[in-house]
């Protein structure tokens, strides 16, 4: 009986052995510290995928150049999941499992976010998002517990709401709004919600509401009901595509009251579509904003463009920011043991970022200032700051 | 009331896009039976080709809807002879699944060779809004420029396929395919041409949906297309101007459902309607009983 135990345990060993021999020696041995990047680098938000893994590929190679961290490079290991979440599961058990990644950054979209998550958590890899704002990635809605390998460096859907609500009713005087909302969409219907609780506690009134869906092109009907409601600001809490449709078509039918948005609006296709001047008066809340005048936010906004021609997207900087934090993280770990660097992101204590300066609450949710966005002849223009109360 | 003549405006610009999409379905259907579902793709490739003319080949707006008809056509003729030709003489059951799968093959193909991103369709038209009522309802020269060309198009289709001798042989093939075949009618050709004009008409809607909806994309023919096929049917399927009708009907239905009701309703009584008047007048509106031959 003992005889047998001792074996089942001699060949239990030699079994882990080798699989760590397998895989070519999973962090001690290597030379590169192996970062996954999975990322909608195609697809219908493919225009926050690819800003978010430029902006990383650009944190990791400055890094790399001062030296990298503990003595090593970073090698971030790039894949696209086509923005669909099915096949960004795919990809993070991609990561984690050939790959043996020490962290997942990414992905973009709070579906695609979420589906990642039961892979990363099984396999005790920590991932830091850089743009899914739904309260459900770093909270488990079910037990109410924080998900303990899952991190972010934007702000959260309900400050968002919060903050836009504030900033409608009190900065811009408006009484009476009308909501049109992705029907389709967790994010959207999330901003939906608080956005109507805040405007109703601030003294506002919800005038219209109605929602779209993935697949509609025609806003006119509904518009043309908002208009006959004598609402003074129309929120729309989506994506870009449809927001630049429904704002086109709402000035052409001579709806000229105040639009604002949330941070799904911040791309170059906005204005592209809609037209820079269909886009005047209106706002969107959002990480930071490229004319913030800081020698922070402006050393890597020229370096940014100086590398990919373009002026960073917010999400490009919220995606800096994580791959900052990520190293500054190992770092503090003085290892590259998955739950070495979970723990030291959970930690993490006045992060000196792109987007501000910020701790992580006990959700694993940044505390920090929202930007509040102005279009003017297609220009984004910092407006105001608020802080969510 | 002004709201509600702004309302059968929108109605009225969204069915001229459905009765533009439909008038294809309906004349391919006329012709052989057979629900080309395949017409939302090629309308598809059109709007693809017309936007490459644009850009590319720096063509001006009708000379790229040209192209765009010229290679839809082409697309067209390829599809008959390769997927619809071989099953000339099985069930009509066959020929319909045959084109849900040349609609699926064209939709991810398209995914494959365009990318699955939204492409910025360039404002090959200026837009003009012109006001009215105070202000309360508008119409765009691009609303305008969709319904003038729907409208030309229907009499072009009503002209070949009633007064032309390819119009006459088109006829003969959809009333007997045999007989016309007897009488030295070349029912392949024919079918060729019905659908090279179907895929031409798929194309013009294709670029001008592009331009009016500002993006296109591979799957942008699957919804619209699906919606003038209602469009067809409400109207009486094969008869063209009952494409015309049931467009304009279908459009102002979706939009004072969307209007007066909710847009969440609109799909459930759009699709409603279709199963209402499958059980009630399959032949649609504009429809005559006609039995079966004997």
């Amino acid at each position: 009986m003992k005889n047998n135990k001792w074996l089942v345990v001699l060949i239990m060993m030699l079994v882990a052995a080798l699989a760590a021999t397998g895989c070519g020696g999973k962090d001690g041995d290597s030379e590169t510290i192996k970062v996954g990047v999975n990322y909608e680098l195609s697809g219908d938000v493919a225009a926050y995928g690819t800003t978010a893994k430029d902006a990383i590929l650009l944190a990791f190679d400055e890094i790399n150049e001062a030296g990298g961290v503990l003595g090593k490079k970073i090698e971030a290991v790039v894949l696209d999941n086509k923005s669909d979440a099915t096949e960004a599961l795919s990809v993070a058990t991609k990561l984690v499992t050939q790959e043996k990644v020490v962290a997942h950054l990414g992905p973009a979209t709070t579906g695609a976010t979420l589906n990642t998550i039961p892979v990363i958590t099984e396999y005790k890899v920590p991932l830091i998002t850089n743009s899914a704002t739904h309260p459900d990635i770093t909270v488990d809605p079910q037990t109410n517990k924080t998900r303990e390998f899952v991190f972010r460096t934007c702000f959260i859907d309900p400050p968002q709401a919060i903050v836009g609500a504030e900033f409608a009713v009190k900065e811009l005087g408006v009484k009476k709004v009308a909501v049109y909302y992705d029907n389709t969409n967790d994010y959207s219907k999330g901003l939906y919600k608080v956005f109507k609780e805040h405007v109703t506690a601030l003294g506002g009134e919800v005038v219209a509401e109605e929602g779209y869906v993935e697949s509609d092109l025609e806003f006119r009907p509904t518009l043309t009901k908002f208009k006959q409601s004598g609402a003074e600001l129309i929120y729309i809490p989506g994506y870009y595509e449809k927001v630049a449709k429904i704002v086109s078509q709402a000035r052409e039918l001579g709806i000229d009251v105040p639009f604002l948005g949330a941070d799904g609006w911040d791309s170059p296709d906005l204005v592209e579509v809609a037209g820079p001047e269909a886009l005047n008066n209106t706002y969107f809340t959002n990480h930071y904003s490229p004319q913030d005048p800081s020698e922070k936010v402006q050393n890597f906004v020229n370096a940014y463009k100086e590398r990919y021609g373009s002026i960073p997207a917010s999400f490009s900087a919220t995606a800096y920011d994580a791959a900052y934090l990520l190293a500054d993280a190992i770092k503090r770990a003085g290892s590259t043991d998955t739950e070495a660097i979970t723990k030291a992101l959970a930690e993490t204590k006045d992060f000196d970022g792109i987007t501000g300066r910020f701790s992580f609450d006990e959700q694993h949710n940044p505390v920090k200032e929202i930007s509040i966005i102005e279009m003017v002849d297609g220009e984004q223009t910092l407006k105001t700051k608020i802080a969510p109360k | 009331m002004e709201t509600l003549i702004a309302q059968l405006l929108n109605g009225l610009s969204l069915g001229s896009i459905y009765a533009l999409i439909a008038l294809g379905y309906t004349m391919v259907y006329g012709i052989i039976q057979l629900i080309n579902f395949a017409h939302g793709e090629i309308l598809m490739i059109g709007a693809y080709a017309g936007f490459f003319a644009i850009t590319k080949l720096e063509l001006g707006f009708f000379p790229a809807l040209i192209v765009a008809m010229v290679v839809s056509v082409v697309l067209g003729i390829i599809v008959e002879r390769v997927a619809y030709k071989p099953l000339r003489n099985s069930t009509r059951l066959s020929a319909l699944i045959t084109a849900i799968g040349v609609s699926l093959f064209l939709q991810n193909g398209g995914l494959q060779v365009f990318g699955t991103d939204y492409v910025t369709f360039p404002r090959a038209v200026d837009k003009v809004t012109y006001k009215f009522l105070g202000g309360n309802a508008t119409i765009t020269s691009h609303q305008i420029l969709i319904l003038i060309i729907t409208v030309i198009m229907m009499f072009i289709l009503q002209y070949i396929v009633h007064k032309t001798k390819t119009g006459k042989a088109m006829r003969a093939v959809s009333y007997d395919k045999d007989a016309a075949l007897l009488m030295g009618v070349n029912v392949d050709s024919v079918i060729t041409v019905t659908f090279a004009i179907g895929s031409a008409f798929a194309a013009v809607a294709g670029v001008l949906l592009g331009m009016y909806y500002q993006t296109i994309h591979p799957l942008m023919g699957s919804m619209p297309g699906l919606k003038a096929f209602i469009a067809a049917v409400l109207g009486g399927i094969g008869i063209i101007p009952g494409a015309m009708a049931g467009g304009f009907l279908l459009g102002i239905i979706e939009t004072l459902v969307s209007g007066y009701l909710s847009s969440a309703y609109r799909d459930v009584v759009v699709f409603g309607l279709l199963i209402v008047i499958l059980v009630v007048k399959p032949t649609g509106l504009l429809g005559k009983d006609t039995h079966e031959k004997v």
